[in-house]
């Protein structure tokens, strides 16, 4: 029972990073009918920007801080720069702009950095709190994921949900042409879109940086999983990244804990061919009426 | 805020030509503000061209539009609402996404004043601002009748009821120049008579220009109405002169005249 707690905490640990991942897809996917394959590239580069605060001595919570703000710039310059040329064109198009973006982001990063992983400090102790004489999977970092995953997730609820602005953002997203004539405007939305997601990605990439090290390919893990989740949750519903990334935690934790943790890459394989088959367009999809 | 509402709307020798086909041509005509104008024409006439070059979707190849006394000149869609002017879609283009409250607050988008930044941040202005645009929705909405669906989302409404969440979108932001493309597109008889009813009560509002196909309505609600065929004006004029000019009936039942 204490190993199943304990691999349900890590799993859930695990799972909001994921949630997070997939979360920056959402948001793109929604408002530009694109995946953004460039968002593993873009959390690495935000995480090696700080790193290097870090390295050269800077707190923790500068560090974070720069990662976040160098999210909103990239994502923001990455839309109105190289995303907005190619928008509605072919599908395609799109897709090897994002690729690009990725190979370049990770070919500058290695010239800068180098392509040894460096360590990452956490912002807490990773050592597990004891409850009753048991030692939980679970740290006081582990405890600051979750909660900054979940602060970040209610402020873009409240945003999107409650504000003017997020009405104006789903509009532009939902059909942009009419948005336009409401007086919105529209590539203004797209690019904050992207901006938005890109810092979510980072702060993924900052917290999880303490466990898989800071190198130009330790990231490519963690988009194929957000990307995992997201397809999981049903792709266009922010609720759903967030509970396809914990579904996934959870059964990769499952997996490594109690088969072998070799399986994990296939234990995502097989939860999204699983979740695919009962629910084809995800779990949290909008049912599409059938026009009879 | 310069010129003012006091102005009407005026295209002069407007001509739009698509590769070599001419949708207008030398197209003049003026909606004075508190009057109803009708524009209609056999399908292809270039009516849904009119309001483009108005909406700045399509940019004139010569001639002018003046608002409010100015010349409009590459004027943007998302400045329309800004210059005073909503538009009603061709069929509905309602957000498929949003309750029907919140489709009503995008167009109200006019009145609000906060900028990006106090908006992301929820400043107390951002806040206030929403409150106020949530009141002047659900304001327009009990107006129209449709009050108790603001929650719902429009695809689970009547047709009817979805019509009537588009015009109280576009009469939110308080325009100076209303333009309804085929309003009545859709309606049952019954549906139509309210919608007449919802027009005339426009009168000594906003500069009202009606693109229809629906003679009834046209003849019903219209100060003045403006017959396009082939991209060109062939009449103008009161409701009742304009029906039995002889060039309208040609090219409105042009079949029937020559068979007579």
């Amino acid at each position: 029972m204490v190993r199943f707690v304990n691999l349900t905490l890590a799993g859930i640990t695990q799972g909001a990073v994921f949630a997070a991942v997939a979360l920056a897809l959402v948001l793109i996917w929604r408002a530009t009918r694109v995946v953004n394959f460039a968002q593993g590239g873009m959390l690495m580069f935000t995480t090696f920007l700080a790193w290097t605060v870090v390295h050269d001595g800077g707190s923790y919570w500068l560090a974070l801080g720069v990662a976040l703000a160098s999210g909103l710039v990239i994502g923001a310059v990455a839309e109105r720069v190289l995303v907005r040329p190619v928008e509605g064109g072919p599908p395609l198009n799109a897709v090897i702009v994002t690729l690009g973006l990725y190979v370049l982001l990770q070919a500058a990063a290695g010239m800068i950095w180098g392509d040894t992983p460096h360590s990452y400090p956490p912002a807490f102790t990773i050592k597990g709190l004891t409850a009753g004489g048991t030692r939980l999977l679970l740290s006081p970092f582990d405890l600051f994921v979750i909660g900054a995953v979940a602060l970040v997730m209610a402020a873009l609820t409240v945003l999107f949900v409650r504000t003017g602005l997020g009405l104006k953002l789903r509009a532009a997203a939902f059909a942009p042409e009419i948005a336009r004539l409401q007086g919105v405007r529209v590539g203004r939305m797209l690019t904050l879109g992207w901006a938005l997601a890109a810092l979510v990605g980072s702060l993924a990439g900052v917290l999880i940086a303490p466990s898989v090290f800071v190198g130009p390919s330790q990231f490519d893990a963690m988009l194929v999983f957000g990307f995992t989740a997201a397809v999981i949750g049903g792709l266009d519903s922010p609720a759903g990244a967030v509970v396809g990334g914990l579904l996934l935690g959870c059964a990769l934790s499952y997996v490594s804990g109690y088969i072998s943790s070799d399986l994990v890459t296939f234990g995502a394989l097989a939860a999204l061919i699983a979740v695919l088959m009962v629910r084809p367009n995800g779990l949290f999809a909008a049912r599409t009426g059938r026009r009879v | 805020m310069s010129g003012g509402p006091s102005q009407p709307l005026e295209l002069r020798e407007v001509t739009v030509r698509f590769g070599g086909l001419v949708a207008l041509e030398k197209v003049s005509l003026s909606a004075p503000p508190g009057r109803v104008t009708g524009v209609i024409g056999p399908n292809g006439a270039g009516k849904t061209t009119l309001f483009n070059v108005v909406c700045g979707f399509v940019r004139p190849r010569s001639g002018e539009v003046r608002w409010r006394g100015r010349p409009l000149v590459r004027h943007r869609p998302h400045r329309l609402t800004r210059l005073g002017i909503a538009r009603t879609l061709q069929g509905l283009g309602l957000f498929p996404g949003l309750t029907v409250l919140e489709n009503v607050m995008v167009g109200a988008d006019r009145h609000a004043r906060a900028g990006l930044v106090s908006g992301l941040l929820a400043l107390p202005r951002a806040d206030r601002d929403d409150a106020a645009l949530r009141e002047r929705a659900m304001a327009r909405l009990d107006e129209l009748g449709v009050a108790g669906e603001a929650a719902r989302r429009p695809g689970e409404l009547p047709y009817g009821a979805q019509k009537r969440v588009a015009l109280a979108r576009a009469l939110v932001a308080d325009p100076d120049l209303l333009l309804l493309d085929e309003p009545a597109a859709g309606l049952s008889a019954a549906e139509i008579e309210e919608l007449a009813a919802l027009i005339r009560g426009l009168r000594g509002g906003p500069a009202v220009v009606l693109v229809e196909h629906h003679m009834d309505l046209v003849m019903g609600v219209c100060d003045q109405v403006v017959v396009l065929d082939f991209g060109r004006v062939i009449a103008a004029g009161p409701p009742a002169e304009v029906r039995d000019d002889p060039a309208v009936l040609d090219a409105y039942l042009g079949e029937e005249v020559r068979d007579a």
